[in-house]
């Protein structure tokens, strides 16, 4: 054993929180919950499949309050993970990695997101309505 | 001197005995949502109502059916790589991460599975 515990790579505690490795974060989390994303639009499928009455029933489940938030959250994480992956496979291609694309890409992932989501719940809302 | 055998250079080997097939099947994976989940948002996006009849309809197009077989199928890879990667950076007891693992795949198989069957039931109206 050493005598004194080894340097280790940048820990959480003294890390300087940065658009870098937020939106990294960020990319993770949205992951994780489109995964479940996934268990949603298997549920979706299979009461499809059951008929009109399964169906009915899990239309309103997703038009519930707790239905309707997953489905504006899986939008903004699925939009999110989208813009921010195509920055990913940019990098593995060699490609925006100095300090102004790294960011300006960064930024549009976040802003791009949001407003995307915001145009197709929008449209929704508009659509509901009229 | 290398310590790498040239067998294990050719097949792409590092310590992790398995190269960057991982790293790989997750980049092959994400090329391939982009346009199939595009489509998917899309197409429901611009139905004129999400109601029992015209969803099933929809569905039973033989292109939408055969698209969204293939976007559950590409989903569940690579939601089942990624969160096999998350497993294997957080959890740490070797138990613990095989039984993580071993649950996280099981439950990719049965919900993709699931999803494919109830969309082939949908195409050949059964």
């Amino acid at each position: 054993m050493p005598a004194r515990a080894r340097p280790t790579s940048p820990h959480l505690g003294i890390y300087r929180w940065q658009i870098g490795n937020s939106l990294s974060i960020l990319h993770r989390l949205t992951g994780i919950a489109l995964a479940f994303g996934l268990l949603a639009l298997c549920y979706w499928l299979v009461s499809l499949a059951g008929g009109d009455e399964s169906y009915a029933e899990a239309a309103k489940f997703f038009a519930s309050p707790v239905g309707l938030v997953g489905l504006v959250g899986w939008t903004f994480a699925f939009l999110y993970h989208l813009l921010n992956g195509v920055r990913h496979l940019f990098w593995d291609a060699g490609y925006g990695f100095e300090r102004t694309p790294r960011h300006a890409s960064g930024w549009f992932a976040v802003l791009g997101s949001i407003a995307l989501t915001l145009c197709i719940w929008g449209s929704i809302w508009a659509g509901h309505r009229s | 001197m290398s310590l790498r055998s040239p067998l294990g250079r050719v097949l792409g080997l590092g310590s992790a005995k398995d190269g960057t097939a991982h790293w790989w099947a997750q980049r092959v994976s994400a090329v391939a949502l982009i346009p199939l989940t595009l489509w998917f948002v899309f197409s429901l996006w611009t139905l004129p109502a999400l109601d029992y009849a015209t969803v099933r309809a929809w569905l039973s197009f033989p292109l939408s059916g055969f698209l969204a077989v293939l976007l559950v199928a590409v989903s569940a890879y690579h939601s089942s790589l990624g969160t096999t990667e998350v497993i294997e950076d957080y959890v740490h007891s070797a138990g613990m991460r095989v039984l993580c693992l071993l649950s996280l795949q099981f439950l990719h198989v049965l919900a993709g599975g699931a999803g494919i069957f109830a969309i082939l039931r949908v195409a050949f109206g059964s």
